[in-house]
């Protein structure tokens, strides 16, 4: 405090009168609602009318969608192979036969993943190992940054470096029906945001799996990152351990009870930690893929908020409750209770 | 007599003498000063005034206790070189200015950190730069802090810079400073300690120094203090008459000042002077502060003794201690639970981690997903890349898992606390309800972290002169030669006599006037010598001379009148002064050694020989007058206890008797009584106390105990002369705003000074006290008495009221049917009770009484009463007030309010809150208080249930993630979920949501029980959010992960559904529990929800983030909008029914009154059967 900070009020001044406006009084209009039984009641009623139509139809549509999921894993491995890691490690190209039958008519466009179980592509080691800046810019050749411990192969840069790219799936399949080859295409099965603006038209794989330790796929280093599609689908690193990833797409009709021969390469090491190989061939609906779990969900809480409605509605028939009546005031019950 | 001469020298300057008022506590506390200082004496029903002088007779007995060379600073004077040789005494340049450019940064910084939220904010963003827990990156770790440090830089920068300004500017002014004999011009910055300042009136003083001469022969200046302490009236200050004849130019005083270190007491000063060999004592009288100005006085010479940030003023000028609360402890509970929280989880993912890691561990270097080694270096030196070992990997994986639930103590609640109660203090200075027309002075809130205290209140202590009274007294009735001259019936209208004097050709006329008794004032007029008229005479002379007013000459727009304004500090004083010259003895000069009185038109002018002032034992004063009939007399008033006493009752025993039942009469009408009285001094008994007197003013030793005997002495067998009846009219609203502070379930402590009789009429008539009360009265004069005394009552109370303690709190105010009980406890048995083992006893019997009334009560009771229920239970207090004598007692309450008064501004100054009037104690317990306490009760649970819920989100991730603290959730959005995604709205709704109008609030004070029994913050409240917390976080997170379970769901995709689905299921769970709706609120709520899907956009179109485009790409697929649906759904659903139920078939007060304000109208009648549930009903609640 000092004298010429603190000067006396002047008696000059206005009146210190708090002006009025309804913001400072706190009257600013205002609406209150309040949870009448009507207003619950009609609330649940309509969420159960909601619910349930939404819930049948996503339990139809995941029933319409018709999925071959083949396990193939440990069936490919040789019997007489008891080491599972030893036997994938070994180079070379290690084949397998599989026999799909088709349960029902399946329609165009059928998709075909593979999906790995127990593969934490959200572990943090992992999710973390790559550059972004890399796999745009052709100029950033070099930026390895975060990629270690796949970041250089004798002291140059690899492109695309990092685990994710390193680690990138390399199981092969092919399917015949009836000995005749399907075809599927492996054309826009990523993102084209992807494609477009997040893996350069310019980045040619570099120097990839060249180390001593080969995690997956090689890459093909006159072709761009940007149509390198399996590396783009393998980069959108999965939420969840167990996950699809879209391997093509086959554009012709399968009838029931068409017998479809796989031949898939089988190299991906998935055997260290347990994890399972899947083949999966599948149609989708206006949901997606299989899955009853939506419906089910929905039918739920459907069901759950009719019975709350007609609950409340009993309740409010048997005990109703006048609202806003002061008689309920705890002043002004009798005080004589205990 | 030097006296007299002294008052012929000042006729000249009547005016300047005129203008003087003698005022304030302070110039009641004249030490050692010489026999002119006539000291200022002081009516007695003010505490106040008697702790003061209390403490002033302790001062004495202080003064010449030698004060240790270590403890002491030694003053030369005028030797600055000397002085200031051994310590280097503060310069006196000011700096209030905290930074200079280099300091700025790390001071500001060292300061902002004092905060410990800030703190760990830095000791989470230190961990994640550690490269082994990077769990955020770099930007995203620190920006949140940065933000807010810069900002609060910025801020405090400019109001440096502001500061700076001012300290140039004053540090360059410049004072008169003696040097080699002559006042030469310095500037302020480069006054020494030790220096011989003069200052000349209206200036301001550049530092504190004891005074040492002034234009005036009797050493009187008067200083102005607004800046110190913002009081307005004039103090006096005192030279020593040692030092006062002394002309510093001519002869060079050299002596040697022993003062006290500095410290920040502005009321407080300690030193002795030793000047010639001799010693002299110096108090609060002598010095004069820096901040000060000089008025009324043409010249004052003084010697610095502090200066720079030494000075008071700047020693006063850092904040009061701040008080926090009760919400806020109670927080810190649930606090250490939500740490309990945190730790759980961390341990819970370690050990998961130290699980997975411990199964996998011979096998991690060939997981393409964990590749241990780093081979990047050929097959030669395998290193372990970034692993150090299971053990270390868990202790590492615990520590980030703290970085990444760090929110879960809501650090962001602290900053958004602070600006909820800074918009709630800016509603309450705003609110034109509390604003008081008379004083133009708004609501302030001084205290900025107790508003929430303000809706739990249980006990208010009043004070209450000035505070349930206006302070302006009211001279009402006379009781002269025990004749009853009552004006209450016999005024009739117009009978304000507007007394009129012509002084030296002008008129005068008093600023007040007052209804007369047209018999009295017809007695008065006529001169008659019958002893009626001796006794009217002497009656008003007594009421116009016996007091320490100054009256003050105002002009008036037409020249020829003139108005007198009576300064001083005793209400009571002006009022009687006031009454005296409605009839005729208008006191019109006072200077120091005489006074004025025009009697019916006659000036009159009558020697002041001594003057014995008001102390607290004695309880009167008395002044020794020389008449112009060359008598000398004595006049006598004070408190009726004491004066009847020393009167002499063999002296006309009929006047006597009914003057004692005329103050039984009056003081039952709860007026002020004080009894006048008289006697003629012989020229012995003069001389004799002349001699006594002179004595005892310039004795060294113990001189208020020798002053005192003087008196005591001089004051018997008094002729009464009779009694006078000042009513202290109750403010306005007061009795209404009781009855609404007992209906809301306070209980209402009055302490007063005044005694039993006036203030259990005060009682009454506030309608503090009711007929059907039973009074225990506790009026004791030893402890064994008071033991027993309160053993019985409390006996009784209990037979009275068998189960109050069970009994609600609304039922026992509501006092239906019940015999409600009132404590009258005066301050003699209080010093019986207070701090010795009696205290529980009665607190057990104040507890029953719903209404404690204590009478005469020293300021130290008050703050002992309140302690003592404070101590004793958990609920909150406050204290409100309006003078000095409160300030202990509204420092030690939980909440304090003082009232920006008639008595100064010392209660404002230790408040929390001050206010014009006390009715406005309603609109701000019930209104702002109940609001407050809802609004931040609510917020915290909201912000607990927030953060946590985001964290358990999380946390649900890392199991699915190897328990490796990946988060699905960008790090960005995570960073701005409780800055930008979901801050704004819980702030608006803290600020602006009202749960009920204040019509209702008002219509029914009961409702603010909600407050006092915690019903918006508990412990169940709590957990039932957590369960919630719990619920919410189970819906949000794993309906879509089995929705996306064997799919190509990518990780970002599914962050940014569940980023959108917890904000806005945060956010409708907010909008569910808003009760108004205005604009601001839809704005914030709605506009969250926009403003958070704008940054998740925002986020996913920089290519450069590896989630880029995910929420366009999983925005186009049907099952994203179907999830966000039955996740809204999902997650509020249990809520909803649990908040209907609750209010349908268990409404507490605040949803019935809720209700009655939207249908209330509508539904008047009642139904019978209704009225029968509602019974059953009550009866299941209990």
């Amino acid at each position: 405090m000092s004298s010429t900070n603190n000067a006396p009020p002047s008696t000059a001044a206005a009146s210190k009168r708090p002006k009025y406006s309804k913001f400072t009084q706190q009257e600013l209009p205002a609406c209150k609602p309040i949870l009448t039984p009507r207003w619950v009641i009609s609330a649940f009623m309509l969420i159960s009318i909601i619910f349930v139509p939404i819930g049948v139809a996503a339990l139809f549509a995941s029933r319409d969608v018709i999925e071959i999921v083949d396990r193939y894993d440990s069936v490919c491995v040789p019997a007489n192979e008891t080491d599972k890691v030893k036997y994938i490690q070994t180079p070379g190209f290690k084949t397998c036969n599989r026999t799909l039958t088709v349960p029902k008519h399946m329609k165009p466009p059928i998709f075909v993943y593979y999906q790995l179980d127990n593969f934490y592509q959200n572990h943090r080691r992992y999710v973390k190992s790559r550059n972004d800046q890399q796999l745009r810019d052709s100029k950033e050749a070099n930026s390895v940054s975060g990629c270690k411990p796949e970041d250089y192969n004798n002291n140059s840069a690899i492109v695309p470096c990092g685990l994710i790219a390193w680690s990138l799936f390399n199981d092969t399949y092919s399917f015949s029906r009836k000995n005749v080859p399907l075809n599927v295409s492996k054309k826009d099965i990523s993102w084209k945001s992807d494609r477009e603006h997040k893996f350069g038209k310019d980045v040619y794989p570099q120097n990839f799996q060249s180390g001593s330790l080969i995690g997956g796929a090689k890459l093909d280093s006159s072709i761009p990152l940007s149509e390198q599609e399996d590396l783009v689908v393998w980069m959108r690193t999965a939420a969840l351990p167990t996950f699809r990833k879209l391997y093509g797409r086959i554009e012709v009709e399968l009838q029931e009870n068409d017998v479809i021969d796989v031949t898939l390469g089988n190299n991906y090491n998935t055997y260290s930690f347990n994890g399972k190989k899947k083949l999966v061939i599948s149609t989708t609906s206006w949901l997606g893929g299989k899955n009853d779990f939506l419906g089910i969900a929905y039918l739920t809480v459907g069901g759950l908020c009719f019975f709350l409605a007609v609950m409340f509605t009993i309740i409010y028939l048997v005990k109703p409750r006048q609202l806003g009546d002061p008689s309920y005031l705890s002043w002004n019950r009798n005080p004589g209770w205990h | 007599m030097e006296t007299s001469n002294h008052a012929i020298e000042r006729t000249s300057s009547v005016n300047s003498s005129s203008k003087r008022s003698i005022s304030s506590i302070q110039s009641r506390m004249s030490g050692g000063n010489s026999l002119r200082e006539v000291s200022v004496a002081e009516l007695g029903s003010k505490p106040v005034r008697q702790s003061s002088r209390g403490g002033d007779s302790e001062f004495f007995s202080m003064s010449f206790k030698e004060i240790n060379d270590e403890d002491a600073r030694l003053v030369y004077i005028n030797d600055p070189e000397r002085t200031n040789e051994e310590y280097e005494f503060a310069g006196n340049e000011v700096q209030t200015g905290k930074y200079s450019l280099i300091t700025f940064l790390p001071r500001n910084l060292f300061e902002q950190f004092h905060r410990v939220a800030y703190i760990y904010f830095l000791v989470i963003a230190i961990l994640n730069q550690l490269p082994q827990l990077a769990v955020f990156g770099r930007g995203a770790s620190i920006l949140p802090l940065a933000f807010v440090l810069f900002v609060t830089a910025v801020k405090d920068a400019y109001e440096d810079y502001r500061r700076h300004r001012a300290d140039k500017i004053e540090n360059n002014r410049h004072a008169l400073v003696l040097n080699n004999g002559q006042f030469q011009s310095k500037r302020w910055k480069d006054i020494w300690v030790g220096e011989v300042i003069k200052i000349k009136a209206n200036e301001t003083l550049p530092c504190d120094m004891v005074l040492l001469s002034t234009s005036d022969p009797t050493g009187v200046a008067y200083v102005q203090t607004i800046n110190l302490d913002g009081e307005s009236n004039l103090k006096t200050r005192y030279a020593k008459q040692e030092t006062l004849l002394r002309s510093p130019e001519g002869e060079k005083i050299v002596g040697l000042i022993k003062c006290e270190k500095p410290n920040r007491n502005i009321y407080g000063f300690q030193a002795n002077m030793e000047l010639d060999g001799k010693k002299l004592s110096l108090g609060p009288s002598n010095i004069i502060l820096r901040g000060c100005e000089l008025k009324n006085t043409t010249w004052a010479v003084g010697v610095a003794v502090y200066t720079g940030r030494e000075t008071k003023a700047m020693l006063n000028s850092s904040g009061a201690p701040s008080k926090r609360s009760s919400l806020e402890t109670r927080m810190n509970l649930e606090i250490v639970i939500l740490s309990f929280f945190l730790i759980t989880l961390c341990m819970v993912v370690s050990i998961g981690a130290a699980v997975w890691l411990k199964h996998f561990e011979d096998r991690l270097d060939s997981i393409v997903f964990y590749h241990k080694k780093d081979y990047s270096k050929g097959m030669v030196d395998i290193d372990n890349y970034n692993y150090y070992g299971w053990g270390m990997e868990i202790f590492f994986t615990f520590l980030m898992a703290v970085i990444v639930f760090q929110i879960m103590i809501p650090i962001s609640l602290y900053i958004s606390m602070e600006l909820v109660r800074i918009g709630q203090a800016y509603f309450m200075v705003r609110d034109m309800n509390m604003y008081d027309e008379a004083s133009d002075s708004r609501f302030q809130c001084r205290a900025l972290n107790i508003n929430e205290d303000l809706g739990q209140i249980k006990y208010v202590f009043s004070d209450k002169t000035g505070t349930l009274t206006e302070n302006k007294m009211e001279f009402r009735c006379a009781s002269i030669g025990g004749v009853d001259y009552s004006n209450t019936k016999a005024s009739m209208p117009g009978d304000q006599v507007a007394y009129m004097v012509k002084v030296d050709g002008k008129l005068m006329k008093p600023k007040v006037t007052v209804k007369a008794n047209p018999e009295l004032l017809q007695l008065a007029r006529s001169e008659n010598d019958s002893p009626g008229g001796t006794y009217i005479h002497d009656f008003f002379l007594a009421l116009a001379s016996c007091n320490t007013l100054v009256p003050f000459v105002i002009d008036t727009s037409d020249p020829a009148v003139k108005i007198i304004d009576y300064q001083g500090e005793s209400p009571d004083e002006q009022a009687l002064a006031y009454a005296a010259a409605a009839y005729g003895y208008m006191l019109i000069e006072r200077s120091s050694g005489h006074i004025v009185i025009d009697v019916q038109g006659e000036k009159q002018r009558f020697n002041v020989l001594g003057l014995h002032e008001f102390d607290s034992d004695r309880k009167r004063m008395s002044v020794i007058l020389g008449c112009p009939d060359k008598s000398v007399k004595v006049y006598v008033k004070g408190a009726d206890t004491t004066m009847f006493s020393v009167i002499d009752r063999s002296y006309q025993e009929n006047v006597v008797h009914a003057t004692e039942n005329h103050l039984h009469s009056y003081s039952s009408l709860g007026l002020r009584t004080l009894v006048v009285g008289v006697r003629e001094l012989s020229s012995s008994e003069f001389e004799q106390w002349h001699s006594a007197f002179e004595a005892a003013s310039t004795a060294l030793m113990g001189r208020a105990a020798l002053l005192r005997k003087v008196a005591s002495n001089v004051e018997t067998k008094i002729k009464v002369l009779g009694a006078s009846g000042i009513e202290d009219k109750l403010q306005q609203g007061v009795p209404e705003a009781i009855e609404s502070l007992r209906a809301a379930g306070m209980k209402v402590w009055v302490l007063t000074g005044d005694k039993q009789e006036t203030a259990i009429s005060i009682g009454y008539s506030s309608k503090l006290l009711t007929g059907n009360m039973t009074q225990i009265i506790i009026n004791n004069n030893s402890k064994e008495s008071c033991r027993k005394n309160l053993e019985e009552n409390l006996l009784m109370s209990k037979k009275l009221m068998p189960d109050s303690t069970i009994e609600s709190d609304a039922a026992r105010s509501s006092g239906t049917g019940k015999v409600q009980l009132a404590l009258i406890i005066d301050g003699t048995s209080l010093v019986y009770v207070l701090d010795s083992d009696l205290e529980e006893q009665l607190f057990q019997l104040a507890s029953k009484c719903s209404v404690v009334l204590c009478c005469r009560v020293a300021p130290l009771q008050k703050a002992g009463i309140v302690a003592l229920v404070k101590r004793r239970t958990a609920d909150m207090t406050l204290a409100i007030g309006d003078g000095a004598n409160d300030v202990s007692m509204i420092q030690m309450a939980d909440v304090g309010v003082g009232i920006s008064g008639q008595e100064g501004r010392q209660a404002v100054m230790a408040s929390d809150f001050s206010m014009g009037q006390f009715r406005f104690l309603i609109p701000l317990l019930l209104v702002h208080g109940h609001w407050n306490y809802q609004r931040m009760a609510y917020m915290i649970i909201y912000n607990f249930y927030r953060n946590s819920v985001f964290v358990f989100l999380m946390f649900w991730f890392t199991l699915f993630t190897g328990f490796t603290l990946t988060t699905a959730i960008t790090e960005w959005s995570s960073v701005l979920y409780s800055v930008i995604y979901t801050s704004f709205p819980t702030i608006v709704v803290g600020i602006l949501d009202k749960n009920l109008s204040r019509r209702t609030l008002l219509e029914y004070p009961q409702l603010y029980g909600s407050g006092q029994r915690d019903e918006s913050y508990n412990s169940k409240l709590f957990w039932l959010a957590m369960a919630d917390t719990l619920w919410q976080s189970i819906v949000v997170y794993f309906i879509p992960l089995f929705a996306y379970w064997n799919s190509t769901i990518d990780i970002s995709s599914l962050g940014d559904l569940w980023t959108i689905a917890i904000v806005i299921v945060v956010n409708f769970h907010l909008a569910m529990d808003v009760i108004r709706w205005n604009w601001i609120t839809h704005a914030a709520i709605w506009g969250s929800i926009i403003a958070t899907c704008l940054c998740v956009m925002i986020i996913d179109a920089i290519p450069m983030l590896f989630g880029f485009w995910s929420i366009f790409e999983i925005g186009k697929t049907s099952l994203f909008w179907a999830l966000l649906l039955i996740i809204i759904v999902a997650a509020l659903a249990p809520r909803l029914v649990i908040k209907v139920l609750y209010q349908y078939y268990r409404p507490n007060d605040i949803q019935i009154a809720r209700e009655a304000e939207k249908y209330g109208n509508l539904r008047q009648v009642e139904q019978p059967e209704v009225e029968m549930n509602s019974m059953t009903m009550a009866n299941q609640r209990r």
